[in-house]
């Protein structure tokens, strides 16, 4: 479980090149043991963030603490962290036992001690058998966990992941999602993981930051940030969504009544100044709606096409007032629930809680 | 240089095997004109005897290579004794080109190096500027060190001017002005195949080391050389077999006392006063001994390079 301390405190940190600024003052903290996402669009900032708490770019402004130690000036082999990169960079004239152990053997340990743990490592990522081959020699996969191998050896503070399963192909990708999460369960050391992939970050984390545009949009756990985005991009980024423009007609504490465009309106939660008349998103996930035969409903719309896509329908409809919604039919063997056919008018139900009123 | 061309996968289908053998027909005429004929005339003409006004008969005889290695007195009835005289000159010649590839290597890779990780633009300038001194020729460069270097020259002038020495020193026509000179023709050679390994290199490597805890340092010695060996290696041999066999330098630069294997074998080929034979002879030796180098260093070559292929 993840614990209370944190492992990294990244104050108001911003990275500038030039004229560009990469990084716009971010803050955030990583807990002791816990599995951390950086998750973006390429060119939102993830990377260059890991990479300044790694020590390979320079921090324009702010502090880099690693349990309450500041680590900003110092350099990379100076800290703690190790990092597994996005092309493994294996050195190649080694063999992978020569290359797990250099850490162990830069951090002083005797030859003796360093091969031991190097051993073990190995075995831990079930590659004891190749440990006197070249990188060359192994596949992808594989030398994806010898990275892994060499960087958890030193047995690191904090350990940095960078996009290290975008170069393996899908099922690959996907064992090695829960050999990952169970490593970081067994090691119980941090990881701050970046990828650009929502699934992933969504099946491993315990806690997500989604970035975006050089700013942290959103940090929270992966149901909490699915099931409660707080503006447009996350709700768009993470999973899919429909996005719909209203006003708010009414509200109080804790509900809000929208109107849409078309004159339909919606309840949803109500978050901060939601005052009446003002012009807001709202946010509804497909799979949160139903379709059922036109009833008189005011909530019905014409069928515009369906979609197959292996666990589900996707059923575009349209509404009056040329409002399209995306609403997502689960396939089951009994079939339950009907599909119909493109031309068809049908009453959509829209679950109560489901629509989430967003920031901006 | 045998090492340096990596052999690339090429097609290796029946089909195409004939095509290829015709294909590479002119290579070997080339090859065979230019390389294999002068090396087998020389061979030919080590083993004849000579003519005095230069030139050879064409008797049979192992008389070059005696003179080369025995002393049997100035009629030729004393005992064989081991001649030192050239065998000293050859190693003079192997000690010079050594320590003018240790130098060109010292500064060649750090130069080599700060112009790779130069941004991509700028590098292709830099190149430029080392190839530069190439448009002039040799022996005008050599000429132009000698005045250089000289008691009186502009080197010796400014060192007098700036207070650090009192009298000038005595460069020419010593050893350390061959070796300069040596060091100045021939360390582009050591810069450019460097440079070509380090811009190759994978700069994550370094990273990935200096997040392993090694200092920079550690990372150059562990890390980075043995992934650029190639081109150290093929900058060696560029630099150490012309070096071996240089005459220019040790000509103008280092006057008679300081003989190379070059000048020796020069001298046998001019004018009237020459011994082609022994001549010829010398040169086979100096071309077994750059063989059994090189065929070190390209066995080294082989397994740098597939160490360093990732």
């Amino acid at each position: 479980m993840p614990g209370s301390r944190n492992a990294i405190d990244v104050c108001n940190a911003v990275k500038r090149y030039g004229s560009f600024t990469a990084l716009q003052s971010i803050t955030l903290s990583i807990r002791d043991n816990e599995f951390f996402t950086l998750l973006g669009p390429s060119g939102c900032g993830k990377t260059t963030l890991l990479r300044m708490i790694a020590g390979f770019e320079e921090v324009t402004e702010g502090e880099i603490f690693l349990f309450g130690d500041e680590i900003e000036n110092l350099p990379p082999h100076q800290r703690p962290v190790n990092t597994v990169f996005q092309n493994y960079a294996l050195f190649p004239h080694m063999t992978i036992e020569q290359n797990v152990m250099f850490g162990l053997e830069m951090r002083g340990s005797s030859k003796d001690a360093a091969r031991r743990k190097a051993g073990e490592m190995l075995e831990l990522v079930q590659l004891a058998q190749f440990s006197a081959r070249k990188p060359s020699q192994l596949s992808g996969g594989q030398q994806q966990r010898v990275a892994l191998a060499r960087a958890l050896a030193p047995e690191p503070k904090v350990l940095l992941l960078d996009e290290p399963l975008s170069a393996l192909d899908l099922k690959l990708r996907q064992a090695m999602r829960s050999e990952l999460k169970s490593i970081q369960r067994e090691t119980g050391i941090t990881f701050t993981f970046v990828t650009h992939d929502q699934e992933e970050a969504l099946t491993m984390s315990d806690r997500i930051a989604v970035m975006s545009a050089g700013r942290l949009q959103q940090l929270g756990e992966a149901r909490d940030i699915y099931e409660r985005p707080v503006n447009r991009f996350v709700a768009d980024f993470i999973g899919e969504t429909n996005l719909l423009d209203a006003r708010v007609e009414a509200a109080d504490a804790s509900v809000a009544t929208c109107r849409l465009a078309n004159g339909l309106t919606l309840d949803c939660d109500a978050i901060g100044n939601a005052r009446p008349g003002a012009d807001v998103h709202l946010s509804i996930r497909p799979e949160r709606m139903t379709l059922a035969a036109a009833n008189g409903d005011p909530w019905q719309g014409t069928v515009r096409e369906n979609i197959f896509v292996g666990t589900d329908v996707q059923t575009v409809v349209q509404l009056q007032g040329g409002i399209e919604l995306t609403v997502r039919t689960q396939n089951s063997a009994a079939g339950v629930a009907t599909i119909f056919d493109p031309g068809t008018d049908v009453a959509v139900d829209v679950e109560a809680g489901a629509a989430r009123m967003l920031e901006d | 240089m045998a090492g340096a061309a990596a052999v690339g996968g090429s097609v290796r289908s029946e089909t195409y095997a004939s095509a290829r053998n015709w294909l590479l027909l002119p290579s070997w005429a080339v090859l065979g004109i230019f390389v294999l004929a002068p090396v087998a005339m020389m061979l030919v003409y080590s083993f004849l005897t000579k003519e005095f006004r230069g030139g050879v008969i064409w008797e049979f005889t192992l008389a070059a290579y005696d003179q080369f290695f025995f002393d049997r007195g100035l009629f030729g009835d004393e005992p064989a004794k081991i001649e030192w005289t050239y065998i000293l000159i050859f190693w003079r010649s192997i000690w010079q080109a050594g320590l003018a590839t240790v130098l060109a290597l010292l500064i060649g890779f750090p130069t080599a190096y700060f112009i790779a990780t130069r941004p991509a633009h700028t590098r292709t300038v830099w190149v430029f500027l080392i190839t530069i001194p190439y448009w002039v020729n040799l022996l005008i460069r050599t000429v132009s060190m000698k005045f250089l270097l000289r008691d009186q020259g502009p080197l010796n002038d400014f060192l007098l001017w700036t207070g650090l020495i009192d009298d000038p020193i005595r460069i020419i026509n010593t050893n350390a002005a061959v070796q300069i000179g040596l060091f100045y023709s021939y360390l582009p050679f050591m810069v450019l195949p460097i440079y070509a390994s380090v811009e190759r290199y994978n700069f994550a490597l370094s990273e990935a080391a200096a997040d392993l805890y090694a200092d920079k340092w550690t990372t150059l010695r562990r890390i980075v050389i043995p992934s650029v060996r190639p081109g150290i290696v093929a900058g060696c041999i560029l630099v150490f077999v012309p070096s071996l066999g240089a005459f220019l330098a040790p000509d103008l630069l280092g006057g008679a006392k300081n003989f190379m294997i070059g000048s020796l074998i020069e001298e046998q080929f001019k004018g009237n006063a020459g011994n082609w034979p022994f001549g010829a002879a010398a040169s086979m030796i100096l071309l077994t001994l750059v063989l059994i180098i090189l065929v070190f260093l390209a066995r080294q070559q082989a397994r740098a390079e597939r160490e360093a292929t990732p």
